[in-house]
């Protein structure tokens, strides 16, 4: 509508300054936002510039400590550490980022569906999400990686649907306050599409619970692509995967502590830093809400 | 300023002494003086009642006294006193044995006041050990003692339950019986009646009156509701933007109402003996300042229509107008020779008689039942399910240009009924005409044409705009729909904003930057967008200060007027109800039980129900005698509905088995009143030879 | 409260019953053929056929599960296909060790946890809280693989307390394991601290904010008493339910943990059928890890009904 356009962008602009002076204020997750930015970079074109390829052997240069050459030192093939957890990255970001993407974007589906319209359909989604959740989620995924088979899709769909009842969840206990909100009944009222109730009235008021849940799924997802990795049942190899190569690197820990400490402390890093961002999400966009911490 | 009110007023040395009181919150925006030198004095047998519209510091003040603010809250100066000990000299853990023991508090919500997972005898009994040092065995009959002095019924029993067993009412009984088991000196009351029904509250307030007539302590009754004040307190103090504005016994007050702002808030009450068609209101202009953008001189001269030059420099200390009377407007004089001054603009106002328009709605025999899932699979299927019937067979019409209000108590089936009319709620059965023509349940279904027709506005004007949207869009959306050009819709949102009385700079604002009242406002706006013929209004006025109240009521009524709009009028301020509506309907679990003009259901015979209803408003006015009608226990369930005469279970004038055997027929008094009760009309006549509500003979009163 | 029991008892076996054809389902495709791996790789077709009739791998889906559902009701869950072991008491063993395990898991961090939440929660954004949510925070996520390669050189290298290697005797008494359990537990632990620590402070926070605290402490109670018996019993009520279905997911295999320090718990007869495509066996120790935590649930829906007076009192 031509009247508020102008006054709107203000609006939006002061909400992106508040973040950023909410971010400002908030040490740990500056340091988050950074770490979180440094990985991601390094993940788009990281690879591009890795020193070796992930897959060089050279059986001469086995378990090398680190120096000039080999900053990160090299595994018991010999193969570049700093390369392998380079191009790790990618792997992990991409597979936990589209997971967590796939669980939130099919949760906030079926979450405005079942708390929109409520009754016999919300009755049955609901049921079939506690049974989703009867079966614990490691041992669904390894279920279905083992039969399956494991490759990047499979574990990116095992990733998401592993948390679309959790995501679910938390939409439909926003739409279903949401819904009664007298906005929603007017909009109603003046014969608004159910499209547009969904999409214009609604959704704006669940995206602040969606981001932060969704970096929490993308938390929880790094969580379980190295868990995952460990077992074998991550990204196959020769493709590096930090979990794998924590657990390829078990044997020579008190020879070559190296090979497992870089791939080991990049989870760790990663695991810390999109926390902290997930953090300052909600004290930022959900402020006030201790409750909402319960998700 | 300084206490200038000599002591000489109160017979004996007063139990609480509170002198030059000043408060402070800590924010972001540096401190805000939320009360300020406030001076009050309450002796033992004594109800001091504190009144204001919300934000004026009542309860900050009542906080203050308990030391119980805000972890950003701070006293800056003053001194409390209670029974001549200095409490803002005591050590926090002193304070801890004079909290319960010298001093108690009830607060609004009795539900939230209460521990959901401890047993209502024990929450009695633990204040009992804690303070009278009785054993356990003591303690538990002694909390059986007070519910018995708390009248109510089967006290063991209720002893041994929890919370969530009891209504509303029963909790505030509760809550009072923890408040008074230590007979403490001071007992402060904060808002006890704001969240129960009017027949509740009056069965409370009586309570109340009777035990403070036993306990003898110094009470400290907060309240924004007029009604209540001339009800129970022996003095009052009108307290504005953190200072007391005028202070005196309930008599002088309210017969002589020596400041502007005593006599604008008065101004603003409907009457239940007015209505539309004879008095208007007269709102307050302008708003409650800022704490931190306070006046220079009196606090209330941006909004006083006697302000002078002086009163804008130096800011007016309590004056004594007459003994114990203390009001702080300099010119209180004028106001005391002019007793009708501020209030003499209601007049007859000019409204054009309607001629009797034609039916625009009639609903009849409207059905609404619920059925609730009880969780888990089971309710997956029918019997897993509860059926609540909200609604069970309204009939009723509204005439064009008229307003139908609907009164009730809360659960009675108001809101659902005026939902299904809208289409919000698919009614089960029934039907619904719109200008002659059967319209669908459900609003989607309904054409386009038939939506635009019937418009709501809501209860909660927090939650009726989309925060994410300027007010302007909020407006202007439903001009959208209609296919308006961008020039024509900017045009009438315009106009929309001066026919609701907003500036229309404010057209790009967010929700969040308007107050209650503004936002009610531009609902309403949003609602005439759409050119209905027909607004519901749930309860719109229920969260709104009264000064607002009156300002909507206005507006509402000017809308009605220039655009010939009928309004289904909800609330259950039977006032306000009886001022806006031409037609009543008087509603009880689910079902309409009377309905008339709104002269002759306000006038005998009553049905039972509406007597009690009228019996039990609280009336600005402590010469207005009313008639005691009350009610036992709280409305019923929607699930297990009595048999017979819904009402039976809890009617003064049940005659008997057939009343709870049989429904109770219609009844006609007149073409224009309708009774649904078993009692005869002649009868009922007898019974109720009076008007529930006159106005006794006193000289002082200004009507 | 009898209805309530009834109806979450019956919630329960209709969850459980769509989650073991959920299971079934998936096995199903597993790779491997089951009359193959048990006859060896030098059967003949026919050998492998008539097997298949035999162990009904021919009828349709329906009538497999079925039997293999009240097969496994009645306890009846036939051999591995490796070991040739009969599955059940093998099952049995490990599931005693990994409820073991879970046990030490939860003396760690139900006090801990509780204690850090109610301690953030009365100190809440001063300093304790600010310390309390970061660190638990750090832990939540963060894979036993890699907080192990913390615990073990500490506690195993540099102080020598604790065993790094777990992998018992599967039938080792409590006592006997005590000693490899502890790191493994503090392990898993330090994920589920920050959960239960988040938790309890949050329910803490909205229960310090209601009235009737605020009327507990009006009444003149000490500090201690209105939190211990006004604040915490409602404030605990989520965290007990959360607590009660961790340890059902944990009774059900601490899988990452289990191979990590090599103890003989369920989670490692898993991956070990799985790695060895034993198919009864990995159905067994799917299913009874899925009802563990179907049990859980159930307790936890019985002990919220038991502790919260709205549900148990009508
Ligand atoms: N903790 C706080 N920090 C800052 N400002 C506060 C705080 N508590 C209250 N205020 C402000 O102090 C003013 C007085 O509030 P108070 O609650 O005492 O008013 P009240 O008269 O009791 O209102 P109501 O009728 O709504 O209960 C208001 O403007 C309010 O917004
Ligand atoms: S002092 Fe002046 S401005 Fe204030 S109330 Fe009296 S007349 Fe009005
Ligand atoms: S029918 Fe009987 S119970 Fe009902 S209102 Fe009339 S007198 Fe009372
Ligand atoms: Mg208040």
């Amino acid at each position: 509508m031509a009247i508020c356009v102008q006054n709107n962008q203000e609006y939006i602009h002061s909400k992106l300054f508040n973040i950023w002076r909410g971010i400002r204020r908030n040490t740990l997750t500056v340091i988050g936002f950074f770490i979180v930015i440094i990985f991601l970079l390094t993940a788009l074109v990281g690879p591009l510039f890795v020193p070796y390829h992930y897959a060089e052997q050279n059986i001469a240069k086995r378990l090398q400590p680190p120096s000039a050459e080999h900053i990160f030192g090299t595994d018991e093939f010999g193969r570049d550490v700093f390369s392998r957890v380079v191009v790790g990255s990618r792997n992990v970001c991409v597979v936990a980022g589209s997971g967590a993407a796939l669980a939130v974007f099919i949760g906030l589906i079926l979450g405005l569906v079942s708390g929109y319209w409520g009754g016999l359909l919300d009755d049955l989604l609901m049921r079939l999400m506690e049974v989703m959740m009867a079966i614990p989620g490691l041992l669904l995924a390894m279920l279905v990686l083992f039969s399956l088979g494991s490759s990047f899709f499979s574990v990116i769909l095992v990733v998401g649907f592993m948390y679309i009842p959790v995501v679910t969840r938390v939409v439909r206990s926003v739409v279903l306050d949401i819904k009664t909100r007298a906005f929603v009944e007017a909009a109603k009222l003046r014969g608004e599409s159910i499209p547009y109730i969904l999409l214009r009235e609604i959704l704006p008021n669940v995206l602040p619970h969606l981001a932060v849940e969704g970096s929490m799924r993308f938390v929880y997802a790094i969580f379980m692509v190295a868990s995952l990795g460990f077992l074998g049942l991550g990204v196959q190899p020769p493709a590096p995967d930090w979990g794998f190569m924590v657990s390829e690197a078990r044997p020579f820990f008190s020879v070559a502590p190296w090979v497992l400490f870089f791939p080991a402390a990049s989870i760790a890093i990663l695991v810390v830093g999109v926390s902290f961002v997930s953090d300052g999400l909600r004290r930022m966009l959900l402020p006030g809400g201790v409750s909402s911490d319960r998700y | 300023m300084t206490d200038t009110r000599s002591r000489k007023t109160i017979d004996t040395e007063p139990i609480l002494d509170v002198k030059n009181l000043t408060v402070t919150y800590h924010t972001d925006r540096g401190p805000i003086y939320t009360v300020r030198n406030v001076s009050l004095q309450i002796a033992a047998g004594e109800i001091y009642g504190l009144v204001g519209e919300s934000g004026s510091g009542k309860s900050t003040l009542a906080r203050a006294i308990v030391r119980y603010l805000a972890d950003n809250g701070e006293i800056k100066s003053g001194s409390v006193k209670l029974g001549g000990t200095d409490l803002l000299a005591l050590p926090m853990s002193k304070m801890q044995q004079v909290w319960g023991s010298r001093i108690t508090m009830v607060h609004q919500d009795p539900a939230a006041a209460v521990n959901p997972s401890i047993t209502i005898g024990e929450q009695i009994a633990e204040i009992a050990r804690l303070h009278l040092h009785l054993s356990s065995a003591e303690a538990k009959a002694k909390a059986v003692e007070m519910l018995k002095k708390m009248r109510m019924p089967d006290p063991e029993s209720v002893a041994k339950r929890y919370p969530h067993q009891l209504s509303g009412g029963m909790l505030q009984r509760v809550v009072i019986a923890i408040a008074l088991t230590t007979n403490p000196q001071l007992l402060i009351m904060d808002e006890p009646t704001t969240s129960l029904d009017v027949t509740t509250e009056a069965a409370i307030l009586d309570l109340v009156r009777e035990l403070l007539a036993e306990y003898k302590m110094a009470v400290l009754f907060i309240t924004h509701n007029l009604g209540v004040v001339a009800n129970i307190c022996n003095r009052v103090g009108v307290m504005y933007a953190g200072e007391i504005l005028e202070e005196g016994t309930v008599q002088q007050v309210f017969r002589s109402k020596l400041h502007p702002y005593t006599r604008g808030l008065l101004g603003c009450l409907p009457k239940i003996t007015n209505d539309k068609r004879n008095v208007s209101l007269t709102a307050i202009p302008g708003y409650i300042p800022r704490m931190n953008q306070l006046p220079t001189g009196c606090i209330f001269s941006p909004r006083c229509s006697m302000v002078e030059d002086e009163c804008k420099a130096v800011r007016p200390s309590l004056l004594e107008a007459e003994a114990g009377h203390f009001t702080a407007c300099r010119r209180w004089e004028i106001l005391q020779s002019k007793p009708e001054l501020l209030m003499d603009s209601q007049h007859a106002r000019d409204f054009s008689k309607h001629e009797e328009g034609p039916v625009v709605l009639s609903a009849s025999n409207i059905k609404k039942h619920f059925s609730v899932s009880a969780g888990g699979f089971a309710s997956l299927f029918k019997r897993g399910r509860v059926k609540i019937k909200a609604v069970d067979g309204v009939s009723l019409g509204v005439r064009g240009g008229f307003t139908l209000g609907i009164v009730g108590e809360s659960g009675c089936g108001k809101t659902t009924l005026s939902r299904c009319i809208a289409g919000l709620e698919e009614a089960t059965s029934g039907e619904i005409e719109l200008e002659g023509e059967l319209i669908p349940y459900s609003v989607s279904k309904r054409t386009p044409a038939q939506r635009k027709s019937i418009q709501m506005v809501f209860q909660n004007p927090d939650a009726s705009l989309n925060p994410h949207y300027t007010i302007g869009e909020s407006v202007a959306r439903p001009l959208v729909l209609m296919g308006l050009s961008k020039k024509e819709i900017q045009e009438r949102v315009r106009q929309l904003f001066n026919a609701v009385n907003l500036p229309e700079d404010y057209i790009n604002r967010l929700p969040h930057e308007l107050s209650g009242g503004e936002k009610q406002r531009i609902a309403i706006a949003r609602a005439l967008a759409a050119e209905p013929t027909l607004i519901l209004c749930d309860e719109p006025l229920s969260s709104l200060d009264v000064s607002v109240q009156a300002a909507l009521i206005n507006l509402l009524i000017k809308l009605q007027d220039t655009h010939k709009i009928s309004y289904l009028f909800i609330s259950h301020d039977l006032a306000a109800v009886r001022y806006i509506s031409d037609w009543i309907a008087v509603m009880y679990l689910g079902r309409i039980c009377e309905i008339g003009s709104a002269e002759d259901v306000f006038m005998p015979p009553y049905h039972p129900y509406t007597e009690a209803l009228l019996s039990a408003i609280p009336i600005p006015d402590p010469d207005v005698r009313q008639e005691r009608i009350r009610l036992e226990g709280s409305v019923p369930s929607a699930i297990n509905l009595p048999s017979g005469c819904r009402f039976h279970n809890r009617c003064p004038r049940k005659i008997g088995r057939i009343c709870e055997e049989q429904e109770p027929p219609w009844q006609d008094v007149s073409e224009h009143h309708h009774i649904c009760c078993h009692i005869t009309l002649d009868e009922l006549r007898t019974l109720q030879s009076e008007v529930i509500v006159r106005q006794a003979d006193s000289p002082g009163e200004v009507r | 409260m009898i209805a309530y029991i009834l109806r979450r008892i019956g919630s329960i076996f209709v969850i459980m019953f769509f989650a073991s054809i959920i299971i079934f389902a998936i096995t199903q495709f597993l790779p491997g053929d089951v009359a193959q791996l048990v006859l060896g790789q030098f059967a003949t077709e026919e050998a492998i056929a008539n097997l298949r009739e035999e162990f009904g791998l021919n009828n349709p889906f329906y009538v497999q599960y079925l039997d293999w559902a009240v097969n496994f009701i009645k306890g009846d869950w036939g051999n591995s296909l490796v070991n040739r072991m009969p599955i059940f008491p093998m099952v049995m063993s490990r599931l005693r060790n990994s409820a073991m395990l879970a046990v030490v898991v939860l003396m760690i961090y139900v006090p801990l946890g509780i204690l850090l939440g109610v301690l953030a929660a009365l100190k809440r954004d001063k300093l304790p809280d600010q310390m309390i949510t970061t660190v638990s925070m750090v832990f939540v996520a963060l894979p036993v693989f890699v907080s192990s390669l913390l615990l073990i050189p500490f506690f195993c290298h540099y102080l020598g307390w604790l065993p790094a290697n777990s992998s018992i005797h599967p039938d080792s008494t409590f006592g006997e394991a005590l000693p490899y359990l502890i790191l493994p537990a503090i392990a898993v632990a330090l994920n589920s601290i920050g959960y239960v620590a988040r938790m309890t402070r949050a329910g803490t926070i909205d229960v310090l904010r209601t009235d009737y605290v605020r009327a507990a402490y009006l009444k003149g109670l000490p500090r201690w008493q209105v939190l211990f018996r006004h604040v915490l019993r409602n404030a605990l009520l989520p965290t007990v339910t959360i607590v009660a279905m961790d340890a059902g997911m944990m009774i059900g295999g601490m899988l990452v943990a289990e191979v990590v320090f090599g103890y003989p718990g369920l989670g490692r007869l898993l991956l070990y059928a799985m790695q060895n495509q034993d198919l009864p066996l990995i159905q067994a120790c799917s299913m009874v890890a899925v009802t563990m935590l179907c049990l859980a649930n159930l307790v936890a829906d019985l002990l919220y009904g038991f502790l919260n007076p709205r549900i148990r009192v009508k």
